[in-house]
């Protein structure tokens, strides 16, 4: 059998008869990754039209609670003027979606909603082809709608349309449907597959079961950089039903039930060796490189402001923890896990168990949350690990410790700024380093000649990584933070202060609306107010709060948010809220606390996330640019809580906090 | 396994076998195949895990399944065939969800609220519920969805 029948057959078995897909180019076979229909530029890559009209739509984007299942589903609804029950996504399958790099970055807006818009237009176009040729009639009379194609006097379905003919059409240059027209995009489509939710019927990847299969735990350090010398895994293999695998340094138990699994893991009798690891007390230094130096204001000609910012490690605490569950037929690896990253992840096993990519396929159940903590594929290589070694399906969940614990965090770091203003309030310099946390959002949007903006990457003390916006939370809190002192040290208005050195219309529109809603300059001493923007993203956010027994509570939280057209302003409220109070945590009270390897914030009681109580009054305003293509909302509402919060305890007390979190004890730097 | 223990959990009878320390949690979710109720954090911090037992609403993971005398309901008993409960379409209807990991333990903790006091002020709510964590913070729409669904249960 050569390499076309075999590719051929596979997708025809898994797509069953229909459409867009049955004939294969020798261009697309070369372009086949692990067997799927592979070539973007073909519409059969993206969707593919059954007999009973129903739509079945391909991406390696994955739903993470950012509802871009609905979103994307709208997108092809759209296109396909059909309703959105008519079309199912599949996502984040490897073995049958395109090539994808993740879901990170808020690119699934601005990136894939227009291509999946365009495969779902040319396949419109190319239903009302076929029906012209099948009547031998002028398309340009004809007209697709709800799954049928009409005109002179005849119609036919979609799906019948679809089998009529085998055909693989490029995807066209094909115009899309202009915002004006919208009829799906643009309203609040309630969430695709809610209604599993609600009932506990969705099938999360902890949630997955196999016959035969065991429950799996892995020997973790007792310290963070500790290394095996030795386990004695005897207690653990004469516990009934318990197997061990040893692997080098990985040593994992599997059983068929966790209490079990939990038991046998405890059995293991391991030696380790710690090796040195940073202080707590010394982490900004060791970010540094050098000892942190102090604020200094001036008043001279205008404002000076010199001063060093610090942001601790923070957690991304997705509810549900990493997990897998990994099955092995003796040729071929699956694996469903909560990823942001399937193909990555695929990468990841394949090496890890040396394979070949084409023998791992790795599939993403709608998953609880990831905020950029789902980026790697740790718990998906265990369990695959395991479940070669043993040749029984593994099931791996991690435990909120172990999340907590052996994660990556969102980096910390420290920020030395410099800036000045002149006596009319125009920015003259501007000298930024972040030392660390990143480079995104490290630029200022504001007009001032020759800023000087790097961002130093160091060595890390603890594992980190991606999160919600990356290091552009911290970047606008010290940039944002500055930007209030330098105001106050001119004795003028933030937000006046503000608009004096923005030019960016976008940015410059929601920071005004923003302090219009919030009643801006009358709201009070108590008031604060910051901006700014990310990903495509315009956001500005003002808050009241109060003192209370030494922490802030924020009272009243006025966002203005504008990311382009807006697809669903239901989810995107959602977005924007569920950003704006995530940010509010690592603002006001979250921090990943640890000394020598240990990290002693590790789990829910000792280190504290938003709850019901710290939502202040919630006021969000979205502003809907039809004239501007849609970016992504995931992560740019979340840069201005810290800052608005800090500026407003400035204004209120007087006590300028640079260090995050403001409140909670903070390991940085104070006044 | 140690023990049989007999558990009444959406009005039906199940004998399972477990280990003196097997929490409720795992006997629901590994045991009977309901895993509406979701593992979040081990210690009863989330509510993830929140089930009915004798109608309060309980941390199935820090409860030993062998402790169990009364009866249980899930997320799986809330519903009336294709009926949703009250909460469960509220939910639906406010857009209560992102995740939705944590959507079940909220409406079986909401649901032992509204027994108990079916029509609680917007601050009573927020204070019966802060033991439930959504991550994604969706809570103003949580607090909405349970208003809903007190009304409609009023009527």
């Amino acid at each position: 059998m050569n390499r076309l029948e075999l590719t051929r057959r596979e997708v025809l078995a898994r797509l069953g008869g229909g459409v867009l897909v049955l004939a294969f180019a020798p261009a697309c076979v070369a372009q086949n990754r692990a067997g799927a229909s592979q070539n973007t530029e073909r519409i059969a890559a993206w969707l593919h039209i059954g007999p009973d009209g129903k739509v079945t739509v391909f991406t390696g984007k994955v739903e993470v609670g950012q509802d871009i299942r609905t979103s994307l589903t709208q997108a092809v609804a759209e296109e396909l003027r059909l309703p959105v029950e008519a079309i199912e996504l599949v996502m984040g399958d490897t073995d049958r979606v395109p090539f994808d790099q993740g879901t990170f970055g808020s690119r699934t807006t601005p990136t894939m909603a227009p291509v999946l818009r365009r495969a779902a237009a040319s396949a419109r176009e190319t239903l009302v082809d076929l029906a012209a040729a099948r009547w031998s009639l002028d398309r340009s009379g004809l007209v697709a709608e709800g799954g049928t194609v009409r005109g002179g006097g005849q119609s036919a379905t979609y799906g019948d349309l679809a089998k009529d003919q085998p055909f693989d059409k490029p995807v066209r240059d094909v115009p899309l449907t202009e915002p004006k027209d919208w009829r799906v995009m643009g309203r609040p489509v309630p969430k695709v597959g809610g209604r599993e939710i609600v009932t506990g019927q969705h099938t999360y990847t902890s949630d997955l079961r196999r016959s035969g299969m065991l429950i799996a735990k892995v020997l973790r350090p007792e310290v963070l950089g500790a290394e095996l010398v030795s386990v004695d895994t005897k207690a653990a293999e004469a516990m009934e039903d318990v197997r061990v695998v040893r692997d080098g340094g990985f040593v994992a138990v599997a059983a068929p039930t966790l209490r079990q699994a939990e038991r046998a893991l405890q059995a293991l009798e391991p030696q380790w060796r710690r090796t040195a690891q940073v202080r707590g007390q010394d982490l900004f230094e060791v970010l540094r490189g050098a000892p942190l130096a102090s604020a200094a204001i001036g008043k001279r000609n205008g404002a000076q402001v010199q001063a060093t910012y610090t942001a601790p490690y923070i957690a991304h605490v997705p509810l549900e923890p990493r997990a897998a569950l990994a099955e092995w037929d003796g040729s071929k690896l699956t694996v469903h896990t909560g990823t942001q990253r399937p193909f990555g992840v695929r990468t990841e096993v394949a090496n890890a168990l040396g394979i070949p990519e084409t023998q791992v396929r790795v599939l993403v159940p709608d998953t609880g949350s990831g905020y950029g903590g789902k980026h790697s594929g740790d718990a998906a290589v265990e369990a695959a690990r395991i479940a070669k070694a043993l040749g029984v399906p593994i099931r791996l969940v991690w435990t909120r410790r172990e999340e907590f614990t052996f994660a990556y965090f969102r980096p910390a770091g420290v920020i030395e700024l410099a800036a000045s203003a002149d006596v009319e309030g125009r920015l003259t310099s501007w000298e930024f380093t972040n030392y660390n946390s990143g480079g995104a959002g490290v630029q200022t949007p504001y007009d001032v000649p020759n800023p000087r903006t790097q961002s130093r990457q160091t060595r890390s003390p603890l594992r980190q990584g991606s999160y919600r916006a990356l290091a552009s939370t911290f970047n606008h809190f010290a940039r944002e933070s500055a930007m209030d002192e330098l105001a106050e040290a001119l004795g003028q208005d933030p937000v006046a202060f503000r608009l004096k050195n923005l030019r960016n219309e976008r940015l410059r529109a929601v920071l005004e609306t923003c302090a219009n809603a919030m009643g801006w300059p009358g709201a009070g001493k108590n008031a604060g107010i910051a901006c700014g923007t990310e990903k495509g993203g315009y956001v500005a956010t003002a808050v009241e709060i109060e003192q209370a027994g030494g922490e802030f509570r924020v009272l009243r939280c006025v966002t203005a948010f504008e990311c382009g057209a807006i697809i669903n302003p239901l989810h995107l409220k959602s977005q924007v809220e569920g950003c704006v109070l995530m940010g509010l945590g690592g603002a006001l009270f979250e921090r990943v606390v640890f000394d020598q390897g240990q990290i002693q914030t590790d789990r829910l009681s000792k280190y504290r996330v938003p709850r019901f109580s710290d939502v202040p009054k919630m006021e969000t305003i979205l502003l809907d640019r039809r004239d501007l293509p849609s970016a992504g909302a995931g992560e740019a509402p979340i840069v201005a809580i810290a800052p608005a919060i800090a500026n407003a305890v400035s204004r209120s007390t007087g006590r300028r906090l640079r260090s995050l979190p403001l409140t909670g004890g903070g390991q940085g730097l104070e006044g | 396994m140690d023990a049989k223990v007999t558990l009444r959990v959406n009005g039906e009878a199940h004998t399972v076998e477990v280990f003196p320390d097997t929490s409720l949690l795992e006997v629901l979710r590994d045991d009977l195949g309901l895993t509406g109720a979701k593992y979040g954090c081990g210690e009863g911090m989330c509510g993830a895990c929140t089930v009915l037992v004798g109608g309060k609403a309980t941390r199935s993971c820090v409860t030993l399944a062998a402790d169990v005398q009364a009866d249980v309901v899930t997320i799986e008993g809330m519903a009336q065939g294709n009926r949703l409960h009250p909460l469960q379409q509220a939910f639906l209807e406010e857009g209560a969800m992102q995740c939705g990991y944590c959507v079940t333990g909220m409406i079986m903790n909401a649901a032992a609220l509204l027994a108990a006091n079916p029509k609680p002020t917007t601050a009573q709510i927020k204070e019966h519920m802060e033991g439930n964590v959504c991550r994604c913070c969706t809570y103003d729409r949580i607090v909405a969805a349970i208003e809903r669904a007190a009304r409609a249960e009023a009527r």
